[in-house]
């Protein structure tokens, strides 16, 4: 066990190499360039000249790929083109709201969608199932931005319940952070609840039928020990499988609803970066993504011998 | 005569299931009663609606789209008429199950001692730890060896033999009054299929409960049931005590099993006797049979057998059958 975390902790380098490379290749490939943003509409050839060479941006491509990888190796991120700030600085400034927002919308989509699904596949066929499933459609059809302005119209507006947009650092309590989360969390979790209602309604479908099911049964079990216990233990593999690539979606999503929002997080920083050319932000930001998912995915693969017996590592 | 109480009464039993072409009659109206420690066997090739009868005496038929109807009368009680509730606190309890399928009866997930102890924490109100010493005991009763340790493994850490124990454990840990056997021992290997026959007789003559085996195995009958039912085609067509039955069967139906059974050494006797087999299909249930159920496949049928179906009479003592053409015998 502990040797195949190891070895799953050491084969993640290769795999932050590769992300590193591409990463670092798009943004080269890319149109667009910063020293003509930071020029100006006024600025002559010469001056834009003087500012890519001061930035480094006029040096050969695998020079700067480089040094770029000893200084991530050195911890270093680099420093941003436009604020001068540290590039790592300006992460931990922005991590918390994007935090709080996926780990607000992760709880509330697994104790929504989870017993959702459950329901519906006990309930196979009926109207509580029709509506579940024609729920999950609408959440996976309707893009995030725009639950995110219906939900912000009718219930901060309107109804006057939410705040309609910004974030309140945890530190300042927790009634007022969650407040601001509810909405965003809502908007960006449709899709995700969508995707594990689903998965969980079909993967349950699947237990029901099994024998064990029809042991516990003539055990005696009541139905919620049999939903909940004998059959949802066997269809936990497939439901945390979809989680974890459903990660990569909330990430994706959080940029937008973040933007929906006006919540100062990392998808705001990292949209605002790709505006303004700053590339070691950019390269900083999409390589913590990288990491986090590839670290989820370990969690999860760990997670399965928790539920499933018969998985060893 | 038998004079021990009636435990089970079965009376009139339709289960009946909706499909999209029709109704299939998997149970049409079966009767029989089961004594106090009584072992029954009922017998029938597949199809022929007796694993529905046994879980239809539990309730485990989902309904929709099954439906059960008649009377299953069980310590003065209609289970039929009973609330999810009351039937909840019967199953596992008062009467428990064995299945087929020891491979996949059992939680994988769960621990077989956990699987074990959920009944006694059910019915019995056991805290876990006092479950798990008493699945422990249960282990070694069904004759596991390192039962300490057993009981905290897994089932697919387990034989398929120690599985259909494990199975015996968990429907004989409340003590039940009666143990429903759906072919128990068809998905072993001959050797384990002696012990586990050889564990359940055993275990029925310390526990008393009262068995009702379901099982198309006619060596598993004559060695551990006192008095069969025989089922064809969702109907109970004869019933008679065990050793009548082998030596006089009544139905054409039951002449045909026996005959279909082989006989080990008959080669070395020097008779070459053909098995024999029974032509045709099981008919479909989704159609009313107006005449006898078997008459299609049956060498002695008349028309008057396809026209008018025969009622279940006595041809020998504690002896009956549906046949219109089998002997009677004087009481």
């Amino acid at each position: 066990m502990w040797a195949y975390i190891v070895r799953r902790i050491l084969a993640t380098i290769p795999v932050m190499a590769v992300v590193a490379l591409f990463v670092f290749s798009l943004l080269y490939l890319a149109p667009g360039d910063p020293a003509a943003v930071i020029a100006g509409d006024q600025a002559t050839p010469e001056d834009v000249e003087r500012i890519r060479a001061s930035l480094g941006l006029d040096r050969p491509y695998l020079v700067r790929f480089g040094e770029w990888v000893w200084n991530i190796a050195r911890g270093d991120l680099g420093i941003s083109i436009f604020t001068n700030l540290p590039v790592s600085t300006m992460i931990a400034q922005r991590v918390e709201p994007t935090l709080s927002l996926c780990l607000v919308t992760l709880l509330l989509a697994i104790s929504v969608a989870v017993p959702l699904g459950v329901v519906a596949a006990w309930k196979q066929g009926t109207l509580i199932d029709r509506a579940v499933m024609g729920f999950a459609v609408l959440g996976f059809s309707v893009p995030v931005f725009v639950v995110g302005y219906l939900l912000a119209y009718v219930f901060a507006l309107e109804l006057d319940w939410f705040p309609v947009q910004g974030y309140t650092p945890f530190s300042e309590g927790f009634l007022p952070w969650i407040e601001n989360l509810v909405l965003p969390a809502i908007a960006l979790g449709a899709v995700y609840i969508a995707l594990i209602a689903r998965i969980t309604r079909a993967t349950m479908l699947e237990v029901l039928s099994q024998d064990y099911i029809r042991t516990a049964r003539a055990k005696g079990a009541n139905q919620a020990s049999i939903l909940f216990l004998h059959a949802l233990k066997n269809a936990a593999v497939p439901i945390v499988t979809v989680v974890g690539i459903g990660l990569a979606l909330l990430i994706g999503g959080a940029v937008v609803t973040e933007s929906v929002f006006a919540i100062p997080g990392l998808g705001r920083l990292t949209v605002d970066a790709i505006l303004r050319r700053d590339y070691p932000v950019i390269q900083g930001v999409v390589l913590l993504f990288s990491f986090v998912y590839v670290l989820v995915n370990l969690l999860i693969d760990l997670l399965y011998t928790l539920f499933d017996p018969r998985i060893r590592y | 005569m038998d004079n021990r109480p009636v435990l089970l009464d079965v009376e009139n039993l339709q289960t009946h299931f909706r499909t999209m072409d029709g109704v299939n009659r998997a149970v049409d109206g079966v009767s029989f009663s089961v004594r106090s420690g009584e072992t029954l066997a009922i017998v029938g090739e597949s199809g022929c609606g007796k694993s529905v009868t046994a879980m239809s005496i539990l309730r485990l038929i989902p309904e929709p789209p099954g439906k059960i109807a008649g009377a299953i009368r069980f310590g003065g009680r209609d289970l039929l008429k009973l609330s999810d509730r009351e039937m909840r606190q019967i199953r596992g309890n008062e009467i428990s199950m064995i299945f087929q399928e020891p491979m996949t009866s059992l939680n994988p997930v769960l621990t077989v001692g956990r699987q074990i102890g959920e009944t006694l924490r059910l019915h019995q109100g056991m805290s876990a730890g006092k479950a798990e010493e008493r699945a422990v005991e249960m282990l070694r009763l069904v004759g596991i060896p390192e039962p300490g340790r057993r009981v905290r493994e897994y089932p697919h850490q387990l034989s398929g033999g120690m599985r259909q124990r494990v199975m015996i454990a968990i429907a004989l840990a409340c003590n039940p009054k009666l143990l429903i056997a759906d072919e128990p021992t068809t998905a072993l290997d001959v050797t384990i299929q002696a012990q586990i026959l050889d564990l359940m007789r055993d275990l029925k003559t310390s526990v008393g409960a009262a068995i009702v085996l379901i099982t198309h195995d006619l060596g598993v009958v004559a060695e551990v049931a006192e008095r069969v039912v025989v089922m064809y085609a969702g109907k109970k067509v004869e019933e008679a005590p065990v050793g009548e039955l082998f030596r006089r069967p009544k139905h054409p139906y039951t002449q045909g099993l026996l005959g279909s059974v082989p006989r080990l050494g008959s080669s070395l006797t020097g008779e070459t006797t053909r098995l024999a087999e029974i032509p045709g299909l099981v008919p479909s249930l989704k159609q009313k049979i107006p005449g006898c159920v078997f008459a299609s496949r049956c060498p002695k049928a008349t028309d008057f057998c396809v026209a008018v179906a025969p009622a279940l009479e006595p041809k020998a003592p504690a002896h009956v059958a549906a046949c219109h053409y089998a002997e009677k015998e004087a009481a």
